[in-house]
């Protein structure tokens, strides 16, 4: 019996090739674990505190404290992400502290793959697929939401003025990272 | 391209949403006991107004909620948008209520 | 020298530039800052086209996009040539190459002029008269005919090979046109700090103050002014000039398309530019400055070459440079021809005459050209004009008080302008839904109420007077930026030392005196439109303004009739006599100006299409060799051919191997979704037919889900993973349909229920490992589960490990033999994959696509859900009723099911269909009758859903819904095909182990 370690991103292979500009750089983020929480308001907080970081409350906000982030995706929904962990573990420490409560979680560590785009034209590169208005006003730092680019749906979030986290489902993400790149194509 | 409000999420291009159909149709309680007409009624009957109706939409691409929107058939003015479960909002006298 | 009409100093364009471009293969010589149409007056060229019906020569009219004649094609070859482009739009550059349109053999002599011969036959609805007779013409003359005249210009032959994007943008006031009345909303509205948007669909922002020679503004020239206040909105940071950008639709909540033309004006544009941009605008507010065209008058033969409209004359020769001529008449119905002559007489064009249609024209104008010694005739009208390719007389005459026209003289001139006055552009504020109102004492329909938040600033809501469109252009957008929320918009009054032209002007055809079936007096120069054809449709009963459009093609060109509408709406309401706003007015549809394929296309075209969806296994796939087939956005291998296979070898192969040994096959793109929480079973068993509540942990159960209509929607195995748990999947294609379905039900009927849903679709490799080897195959690789008969039997599911990774090992069949689907975390999908096909080495491990796939599913009669359904098919049509859990009170769909018609005997059912002959293979989609022999239409039974050639049979097999189905088993149909009647008897829908025993090893 062979351990099988070897984990594949479908956008290894892009973005082994990818020519990039200053004005808007693209990248693949490192995989990550990746746990879809939802549940009734009494299992919010308890999920908050088992994982470390609260889960936002505010509509379309992520909080981040160390390699763990909580993206609020729905009234009831929040994905849970935790950079060098290990998913199952994950899983298994917050279904422990959540015992008793009405909730659902799910291991959706490999539903998704995820991209950076950064860069003075990020936003302008963005608005060639996704109708929200990027300006840092509507759009400000600590947002995220699902929309759509192009014929995909991702999740947008911003962790600076000049960066944007793109996640998505992994059989949609070469599509969207060449629909990204074709707009850079203009500043190529 | 609609502008839809969604209560959670705020105003968002239509591209987001799905539409649902005419809301307020709820499904009866006990099937079993409505008649053939009615159930017949409840599956295939919509009011399908020129004017202000309410509709189910989905944010299907946002915080996948579904939700309901009173919009002009006629100009596609949204005069409200209150989530799935909410009564009909009731509007001001000249039947635009208080949003564009 | 860059022509011998060009003026030698004067306008904005740089002769120090010239530019050499070619126009029907002739070079030409223009300059910097020309367009195609200013160019080529400049060379004495005013013929540029041939008419769509009569091909009668034509000449440029305007200076702007409402151009109705100056169509050319641009491009020097075949993939970049794009047809019917206005002259009057196009910038010139170095080596340009433009050709006329609609004729043949030249432009000077063209043979489909003798379609003027024809004349009488092409009158209004001549489509509908003429080729109505005989029947059998239709196809063999009048449509080749028909299609071969039809159309203007030639399509370009070979795929567009430029770039066109596409990119949403957000301003707080979008201000369309850049004129005096857009300009000073732009710096009203952005001086309040909001986000400011200002295009105009000209290279050159200005609009009207680009030919405005003696007006001042704020003591400045108009175009010292210009140029200042441009400056001024470039310096602000919250301003983004749009120049070369056309607002041609507006969609709802002020959602609006922006056309950006980037290279067209370019020679060797920087090819990483795109052609075009589409800019999909959100405004929060939108200022109209759109600005008025110049109306026509009609009259007859009023479509040579030479004639023009006075202010397009005045453009060509304050902006541009240039003389349209040598002698002008002037005909006009108002006071700004003057001004036009006036400026023409000063850049060398002599002025013959004023003919005047009004009886006492007066005020500064009239006083200034008769100082200027140009002679008026008052009350005087144009009854025809001479000149084969160029005007050289007109023929004027009196009008009378009582309206009758007297001939009074001819005069020589190669220059005929005509203005009947000016007609606000509302098409953008029509499309927006508002509600137009007519204006008696401008003759013009003006911005009434609105829809979306909008305001209309300046000549485009009848505002002609330079001072006062500037003042409210300021209003406007200040108006805009307050409604946004920005306070502090200064209120600015502009002081203008110029004087107005007044708005005076005529709507329909003059007075002529001429017999109307004799005269031509052109209304829609484009569509070749006269005042006989509308006089001919309204004397043959139509009077709706929309009819008469449609009747005659009036306004239906590509100009849409910007400059013909309100003349055939006047001629309308003179004809009925009926006031001309009870006549009505047509509909303004996008887009203003004619837009390019590609620009809507934008990045959609070839790999960016359509999002290609593909699983972990595909790389590997391609590597085999494997044919793929699109399922919805999916690719999936079809069939895997060894060399020299067709797909029926490969097919015939990979069937044996799956039943007699094992087989391998990638079934990650069915839907799959987790249903979680203390609810999931009772959430269960009302959206699936089948009871769930008895369902243990660790087995799996073939679940139906209906419509709330009854009828099958989808189909697929779930299993239980936990009591609060289940893992669902559904068809490839049926994913988000479910998926919304049942969040619909939980969000909004069951809100109560502690269940929630979760797409893992994409989180789970799905490898279906098939046949009687299977689990040799696996049993090495799996960690911590026994794959054994007895602690794992058929429709089960276990966790553990396989080659090291997680998985949901599913014992699940789609084929009738031994089998499992092991579910593995997406990443890891391709390496386990080529671990159990290294492990089924030794077995003989066949990778199959979804070819073998349906046929083993069909040998053994397990429907496909929109194969054998197809939204009218319920649980029993298709043998399902098995699935219905009788005791459940309820489900989604079952109160559907008790209606008559849901239960009537004569409802289609599933049969198997064997060919008598059985070497046959049915259509899929053949219909299935009684007797082939009956008359056409044959009453029809039913049809084949689905047909194969067995290999494990050695026959070919067939699936059928067929009325009354089951009571006819064992009886013979027939599916009458173009060959002939195929003789079929019906079975029962199972062809292979019908008591299942090679599934229970
Ligand atoms: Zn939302």
């Amino acid at each position: 019996m062979s351990d099988l370690a070897i984990r594949e991103n479908s956008l290894g292979r892009l973005a082994s090739v990818i020519r990039n500009i200053p004005s808007a750089t693209l990248a693949v983020l490192p995989d990550t674990a990746k746990l879809l929480f939802r549940g009734r308001p009494a299992a919010v907080d308890v999920a908050g505190r088992a994982f470390g970081v609260a889960m936002p409350q505010e509509a379309c906000r992520f909080s981040a404290r160390g390699g763990r982030t909580a993206y609020w995706c729905g009234p009831d929904e929040w994905l849970l992400q935790a950079g060098g962990e290990a998913s199952a573990a994950l899983f298994a420490s917050l279904d422990a502290a959540l015992a008793g409560q009405s909730y659902s979680l799910v291991d959706v560590s490999h539903r998704s793959d995820a991209i950076t785009l950064s860069g003075p034209e990020a936003a302008y590169i963005l608005n060639h697929g996704c109708p929200l208005d990027l300006s840092l006003q509507t759009f400000p730092v600590g947002m995220c939401t699902r929309t759509i680019f192009g014929k995909a749906t991702i999740m947008l979030s911003r962790p600076a003025p000049e960066l944007f986290h793109i996640d998505v489902w992994r059989s949609f993400a070469s599509y969207v990272w060449q629909l990204l790149e074709e707009a850079c194509g203009e500043f190529a | 391209m609609l502008l839809i409000p969604c209560p959670h999420c705020g105003p968002r291009a239509e591209l987001e949403f799905s539409y649902g159909g005419e809301a307020h149709i709820a499904r009866p309680v006990d099937p079993a006991s409505i008649d053939d007409d009615s159930w017949v009624t409840f599956l295939y009957e919509r009011s399908n107004p020129r004017g202000v109706h309410a509709e189910r939409w989905r944010h299907l691409h946002g915080c996948g909620r579904f939700f309901n929107v009173l919009r002009d058939t006629v100009s596609d003015t949204i005069a409200a948008s209150y989530p799935a479960g909410q009564p009909r909002p009731a509007l001001s006298p000249d039947g635009k209520g208080t949003k564009r | 020298m860059s022509g011998r009409f060009r003026a030698p100093s004067g306008g904005r364009v740089d002769r120090a530039k010239p530019v050499r471009f070619s126009f029907d293969g002739q070079s030409y010589q223009g300059v910097a800052g020309d367009t195609l149409a200013s160019a080529l007056l400049a060379n004495g060229v005013h013929l540029v086209g041939r008419s769509f019906k009569y091909h009668r020569p034509r000449g440029i009219v305007t200076a702007g996009s409402d151009e109705p004649n100056a169509l050319v094609g641009v491009g020097a070859d075949d993939a970049h040539y794009t047809p019917n482009m206005r002259a009057t739009q196009i910038e010139i550059y170095e080596g340009l190459v433009a050709e006329s349109q609609n004729r043949w053999p030249s432009l000077r002599f063209d043979v489909g002029a003798i379609n003027e011969a024809f004349a009488p036959f092409l009158s209004a609805g001549f489509y509908y008269k003429t080729f109505m007779w005989p029947p059998a013409a239709w196809k063999r003359i009048y449509e080749p005919l028909i299609r071969r005249a039809a159309g203007l210009g030639r399509a370009p032959a070979k795929p567009d090979p430029d770039r066109y994007t596409q990119v949403y943008a957000h301003c707080d006031v979008l201000v369309i046109g850049a004129g005096p009345a857009g300009m000073a909303a732009a710096l009203a509205a952005s001086a309040t700090g909001a986000r400011v948007f200002l295009c105009d669909e000209q290279a050159e922002m200005g609009g009207s103050l680009l030919s405005e020679k003696t007006a001042m503004i704020e003591g400045q020239s108009a175009g010292d002014w210009t140029a200042g206040a441009l400056a001024g909105l470039a310096a602000r940071a919250n301003v983004t000039l749009m120049p070369r950008t056309t607002a041609f639709g507006w969609y709802p909540h002020n959602f609006l398309g922006l056309c950006e033309r980037i290279t067209d004006h370019l020679a060797g544009a920087d090819p990483k530019l795109p052609r075009e941009r589409l800019w999909q605008v959100r405004a929060t507010e939108v200022v109209l400055a759109t600005g008025a065209l110049e109306r026509p008058l009609v009259f007859p033969d009023n479509d040579r070459p030479g004639i023009m409209m006075a202010e397009a004359a005045r453009i060509y020769a304050n902006r541009f440079g240039v003389l349209p001529g040598n002698t002008a008449v002037i005909f006009t119905a108002c006071d700004s021809a003057y001004r036009a002559a006036l400026d023409l007489k000063s850049a060398g064009v002599a002025v013959a005459a004023i003919a005047d249609l009004r009886a006492a024209p007066g005020g500064v104008w009239v006083d200034r050209a008769r100082a200027a010694g140009m002679e008026v005739r008052e009350a005087t009208v144009v009854t025809g004009t001479t000149g084969r390719l160029r005007i050289d007389s007109v023929n004027l005459g009196k009008l009378g008080p009582d309206g009758r026209v007297s001939a009074s003289e001819t005069i020589a001139c190669d220059l005929l302008l005509t203005s009947g006055g000016f007609t606000p552009s509302v098409h953008l504020f029509s499309q927006s839904r508002g509600k137009l109102v007519y204006d008696e004492a401008l003759r013009a329909f003006l911005p009434g109420t609105s829809v979306e938040r909008e305001r209309s600033v300046g000549a485009c809501r009848g505002i002609f007077d330079l001072e006062a469109v500037l003042n409210d252009g300021t209003a406007g957008g200040s108006g805009a930026a307050e409604a946004v929320g920005f306070a502090g918009a200064a209120g600015r009054a502009f002081a203008v030392d110029g004087d107005s032209v007044g708005s005076d002007g005529f709507i329909g055809v003059t007075p002529h005196g001429g017999d109307p079936s004799r005269t031509r007096a052109w209304i829609d120069f484009q569509n070749d439109v006269t005042e006989n054809d509308v006089k001919l449709a309204i004397r043959e009963g139509f009077r709706s303004i929309e009819h008469v459009k449609r009747y005659t093609t009036t306004g239906m060109a590509t100009d849409q009739g910007k400059t013909s509408n309100m003349n055939a709406l006047g001629l309308v309401s003179q004809t009925l006599k009926r006031p001309l706003p009870q006549v009505g007015l047509t509909t303004f549809r996008p887009p203003y100006t004619p837009t390019t394929f590609g620009v809507f296309a934008g990045q959609s075209r070839g790999d960016l299409f359509d999002p290609v969806r593909k699983t972990p296994v595909h790389d590997w796939a391609v590597a085999q060799g494997a044919v793929f087939e699109n399922v919805s956005l999916w690719k999936r291998a079809h069939y895997f051919p060894k060399p020299g296979e067709d797909m029926h070898a490969a097919v015939v192969r990979e069937c044996r191997a799956t039943r007699q040994a094992v087989g391998i096959f990638d079934a990650t793109t069915l839907g799959k979704i987790e249903v979680v929480g203390k609810d999931a079973a009772e959430l269960m068993n009302r959206i699936y037919t089948n009871s769930w509540a008895t369902l243990e942990p660790g087995r799996i159960r073939y679940g139906v889900i209906l419509g709330e209509n009854g009828f099958v929607m989808d189909d697929g195995v779930v299993g239980r993973m936990a009591p609060d748990r289940f893992h669902i999947t559904t068809t490839t294609g049926g994913a988000s349909r479910v998926l919304t379905m049942m969040e619909d039900y939980v969000q909004t009927e069951w809100p109560n229920l502690d269940v929630w849903l979760t797409s893992t679709t994409e989180e789970w490799a799905v490898i279906s490992v098939q046949g009687p080897l299977s689990r040799k195959v696996l049993e090495p690789l799996v960690e911590g589960i026994d794959l054994s008969r007895a602690s794992m039997p058929h429709m089960s599911v276990r966790e553990g490990k396989i080659c090291g990774v997680p998985t949901r090992l599913f014992r699940v069949s789609f084929t009738g033999e031994l089998g499992f689907e092991v579910n593995v975390p997406a990443g890891y999908g391709r390496a386990v994959w080529e671990a159990i096909v290294a492990a089924g080495h030794a077995y003989g491990i066949t990778p199959y696509g979804t070819e073998t796939m349906h046929v083993l599913r069909a040998e053994k009669g397990f429907i496909v859900v929109g194969q054998e359904t197809d939204g009218t098919v319920t649980p029993d049509d298709c043998g399902l009723g098995w699935t219905i859990g009788k005791a459940k009170k309820d489900f989604v769909g079952k109160r559907s099911l008790a209606r008559p018609a849901m239960m009537a005997g004569d409802r289609k059912q599933l049969v198997g269909l064997l060919t008598v002959d059985p070497k046959t293979v049915l259509e899929v989609g053949a219909q299935v009758v009684a007797d082939p022999n009956q008359p056409i239409p044959m009453i029809m039974l039913g049809h084949v859903t689905s047909s194969y050639w067995s290999a494990t049979l050695n026959r070919s097999i067939a699936l059928a819904l067929v009325r009354g189905g089951r009571t006819r088993i064992g009886t013979r149909l027939s599916v009458p095909m173009p060959d002939g009647p195929i003789a079929v008897e019906l079975v029962e829908p199972i062809f292979y182990d019908p008591k299942g025993a090679r599934l229970d090893v």
